[in-house]
């Protein structure tokens, strides 16, 4: 039944819903490929064909949901060993919402433990691997819901994106990758990294997808006091055209550091976007050269909290030792990788007396400023426009020893996350055999808008992923 | 330095458990002694990925402080994460407010408040074994039941300059807080606890001296002996030349003795930073209208009402006010004594008589007595219809067992003896007793003494002294 696996995910719910396709077929199918993963994208797969309504809204089309997300019952590490076989007595508000829609869950999906990552090598259940180049990452933190998507062994997926953790993974797999504005999805129930970066959302194979997704994820969550839901709903999106729309290139996040086949892809889809009738200009982000450093202060400060309560007193991972201070010290040492020690050192340094002004306080100054830089740019364009990653897929191990170079592979989603606002990453088409990820961003709450303008591209692109899917 | 005198200056921290419906952060109800661990959910037991959201009822109550302590509310009040490491604090840090407080710079009596803030109460731990404290125990146990429960802190300006002082103010606020409803302040249950920050400097002397902290005394008595101590610590070390060590002290109430829990610099570094997880306090007028008008008399403006309007000793006039029931059954007392009623009185018997017949802390509204049956028998009194003797008397049976005093006092006859009865009475006593009558007129007035007790006792206390030696007088010298 190839046939049912080369269906789109919003197609497939449109054919269960008409009764031309049985959900039970099309779990079967998804779930026979999933038990056969040799990427490593899954750590877990459900046993049992859920029960949806015939009439659910995502018609039973089955979804991979990120290990970061808290699932009842089910194993739910973050890809850690300090809580290695947690089973949460409660599901996260996006995972809840979109089973309660009829998208069931058929696995837990891979990922850099805790989210710290871009490569999905930092996971403690080993990396996984790139369906168009399995000796190549990823992408992360969100790499095994990339994957799996990619590989055809999910139809759809869900992850989170704290400054990239989303779109970069899509774009080195060639789906869709969308980060909402922060707020628009509940928190809930995702094992925080970075509370006030961290966000939910889909990774797909089509924008279409991604919408239908989108719409049954959002919405305010007594739960989660920082979410705010959505003011409009999301609509499906239909757009052939770019007429009278404006794209705004920085300069800042487009110059030296491309790999020349990404900036190849790039720039024809500049041109794409003027035969569709849209503009492209210049348009600054003149403080976004200085994003990174401040994500890296501000995250890992967020993190050094977020990640206290793994301490080995009540759940996970408790190391064997005598007094209280060596079974925090050894449970910690034992349950955590290096990427997380680093980020729990650097932000607990951060936030240390003495020096907090010298860096969360002058990062969070940074992080205003780049926020007003985008406002800035959204007086003048309708959308900024980047390549997702400055590079494509890297090979596994290439930057695992050097931590600035990876957290380099971030450089283009950072500054959106730090300002709030939403992006998507579609692919634009490949470098030598690897696709090549494109970014558009809006300002907070434009995501029907970039959704339609990443649907009229995607329909000029043809970008097909059919390949990794083989 | 042989003729410096010190002056102690004392501020108070202190932290008061509110009374609202359910935890501070989370849905679960407040445990009042439930099982352990029954009164939890995922989000006080700090589990992965749960997140806080800010009870509605806990800013109502922590506003209603603000405003009785006549603070400033901010606008805009955010909360931070405290970071440290502790079994008892399941997420690692504490949500707590740190540089932008709920309220700030208000008053309570002659002592200014510094700042008023919400936070969350941490879990409770049980160590197993010997000697109950952490170091030496054989284990410990966590029960989360208290863990989220809403607290106001509330901290002083160093106003204070005795540990009398210290322990009267804070009579003053816990009846404020009582009066408000807005916690049990139980110190025995730590609804309500207290830290001193305590310092000495030369009198006259602007400039603060170093200070010590003192945490967590139960009891008033050990809050006014602790802080004794502690300033009488301070200053044999002073007047021996030496210096205070900043550092934070546990006042064993046993043996007296205080013992430093950590120095200046094993003072943790709790990396303070805005809470991402919560959105900012911003009351409306609307919250703040509501926190206003739920907000009753309070005792220190009742105290000086009652001084004004019934003409009470300021001190009286204190202890009324000070326990809202008291003040409440003295006033439905005064109501019931009516236009001619002698509110004075009134406030000695209530002050006196009746609360030393009350158990600790009992309501009079929960004995027998009724606000009408006392004014009636204050009335009596006045009108010198019993003896006061037998009004104590009347009063015991009232509290006890309820009833009329006037007829308590008629069916057990305990009425005044009027003259002609006394006279009668006295003149027998003056004839069996010739020796005294004697003795005083030889000018030996004790004498009077044995005259006197026995007509009270043959009157059975009906009899008023005063009225028994003037007849004796006239009768003697006449």
């Amino acid at each position: 039944m190839s046939g049912i696996l080369d269906l789109a995910a919003a197609q497939a719910a449109e054919k269960v819903r008409a009764g031309e396709l049985s959900a039970a077929e099309l779990w079967e199918a998804y779930r026979e490929r999933a038990a056969a993963d040799e990427l490593n994208a899954f750590l877990w797969l459900a046993e049992e064909a859920p029960q949806v309504p015939a009439d659910a809204p995502l018609g039973g089309v089955p979804l991979a949901v990120k290990d970061l997300f808290c699932t009842e019952g089910v194993p739910s590490a973050a890809a850690s060993k300090i809580i290695e076989g947690y089973k949460p007595p409660y599901t996260a508000t996006a995972v809840e919402r979109l089973t309660s829609a009829g998208a069931p869950m058929i696995g837990k999906t891979n990922m850099d433990e805790f989210a710290m990552g871009s490569s999905n090598e930092n996971s403690a259940f080993g990396p996984v691997k790139n369906p168009w180049d399995q000796s190549r990452v990823p992408g992360g933190s969100s790499g095994g819901s990339a994957a799996a998507v990619a590989a055809g062994l999910a139809p759809w997926a869900i992850g989170t994106d704290t400054g990239g953790s989303i779109r970069q993974p899509a774009a080195l797999c060639g789906i869709v990758g969308l980060k909402p504005t922060y707020g628009s999805i509940s928190r809930y129930g995702m094992i925080a990294f970075a509370s006030s970066l961290d966000q939910a959302g889909p990774l797909t194979r089509d924008v279409t997808d991604a919408a239908l997704l989108l719409r049954h994820m959002v919405g305010r969550d007594e739960y989660d006091s920082t979410s705010t839901g959505h003011p409009d709903e999301v609509a499906l999106p239909s757009a052939e055209r770019l007429d009278g729309l404006r794209f705004g290139v920085p300069p800042e996040l487009t110059g030296d550091g491309l790999e020349p086949g990404v900036r190849e892809v790039f720039e024809a889809t500049l041109r794409r976007i003027e035969e569709l009738g849209g503009t492209v200009e210049e348009v600054g982000l003149p403080h976004s050269g200085h994003a990174i450093s401040a994500y890296y202060v501000i995250a890992p400060a967020e993190a050094s909290a977020n990640l206290a309560r793994f301490d080995g007193v009540r759940y996970g991972h408790r190391a064997q030792n005598g007094d209280l201070r060596s079974l925090y010290e050894q449970t910690r040492e034992e349950g955590f990788g290096p990427e997380v020690k680093r980020r729990i050192m650097l932000g607990t340094y951060a936030l240390s007396s003495g020096y907090y002004d010298a860096y969360y306080g002058r990062a969070q100054r940074v992080r205003t400023t780049i926020a007003e830089d985008f406002r800035s740019a959204f007086d003048l364009v309708d959308f900024i426009i980047t390549p997702t990653s400055p590079t494509v897929a890297f090979g596994l191990g290439e930057r695992i020893d050097d931590p600035l170079a990876m957290y380099l592979s971030d450089v283009l989603t950072v500054p959106m996350s730090l300002a709030g606002v939403p992006a998507i990453s579609i692919p634009g088409g490949l470098s030598e055999g690897l696709p090549v990820g494109i970014q558009i961003a809006g300002p907070a709450f434009s995501e029907n808008r970039i959704l339609d303008a990443a649907h009229a591209l995607e329909r000029t692109i043809g970008f097909d992923g059919g390949r990794a899917r083989a | 330095m042989p003729d410096v005198t010190y002056e102690p200056v004392i501020g108070l921290e202190i932290h008061v458990q509110l009374k609202t419906r359910t935890k501070m952060f989370c849905g679960c109800e407040l445990s009042f002694g439930e099982e352990p661990n029954t009164r939890t959910c995922p989000v006080c037991l700090g589990l992965p990925g749960t997140l806080p959201a800010t009870n509605a009822e806990a800013v109502h109550f922590g506003l209603m402080i603000g405003m009785a302590l006549g603070c400033e509310l901010a606008p805009r009040s955010i909360f931070h994460r405290k970071n440290y490491f502790y079994p008892d604090l399941p997420k690692g840090y504490q949500i707590s407010q740190y540089d932008i407080p709920l309220a700030r710079e208000g008053r309570l009596g002659d002592v200014r408040i510094h700042r008023v803030h919400l936070e969350e109460d941490a879990a409770k731990l049980i160590h197993v074994g010997a000697s109950g404290r952490i170091h030496s125990a054989e284990s410990s146990i966590v029960d989360f039941n208290r863990g989220g429960t809403p607290l106001v802190e509330i901290v002083s300006e160093p106003d204070l300059r005795s540990a009398a002082d210290a322990a009267e103010w804070l009579r003053l606020l816990r009846a404020t807080l009582r009066r408000l409803g807005v916690s049990d302040v139980n110190m025995e249950e730590g609804s309500l606890r207290c830290d001193a920050n305590v310092s000495l400097r030369p009198i006259g002397e602007a400039a603060l001296g170093t200070k010590t902290e003192l945490k967590n005394m139960n009891s008033f008595r050990f809050i006014e002996r602790g802080v004794e101590a502690e300033i009488a610590r301070q200053e044999e070390i002073l007047r021996g030349g030496g210096r205070i060590e900043q550092e934070t002290l546990h006042y064993d109430v046993r043996s007296g003795a205080l013992s430093s829990l950590r120095s200046k610099e094993e003072a943790h570094d709790y990396r303070y930073f805005p809470e991402p997880d919560l959105v900012p306090i911003a009351p409306t007028d609307e919250m703040i209208e509501r926190a206003r008008a739920a907000i009753p008399e309070l005792p220190a403006d009742r105290a000086e009402r009652l001084e004004r309007d019934f003409r009470l000793p300021e001190a009286q006039a204190k202890l009324l006010a000070f326990r809202t029931e008291v003040a409440d059954f003295y006033e439905l007392t005064v109501v019931a004594a009516g236009d001619g009623g002698d509110a004075r009185a009134i406030a000695n018997w209530t002050c006196g008589e009746l609360l030393a017949r009350l158990e600790d802390g009992q309501d009079p509204a929960d004995s027998k007595i009724t606000p009408d049956a006392l004014a009636k028998l204050v009335g009596m009194i006045g009108a010198k219809e019993v003896s006061q003797s037998v009004a104590k008397d009347v009063l015991g049976t009232l509290v006890a067992e309820g009833g009329d005093p006037a007829q308590i006092v008629e069916s057990a006859g305990l009425g005044r003896a009027d003259e002609s009865e006394l006279v009668a009475i006295v003149e027998r006593a003056l004839a069996d007793q010739a020796d005294a009558v004697e003795k005083i007129r030889a000018g030996n007035d004790k004498a009077i003494g044995a005259i006197m007790g026995a007509v009270m006792r043959e009157t059975k206390g009906r009899a008023d002294g005063g009225e028994v030696q003037r007849l004796i007088r006239e009768r003697i010298s006449g």
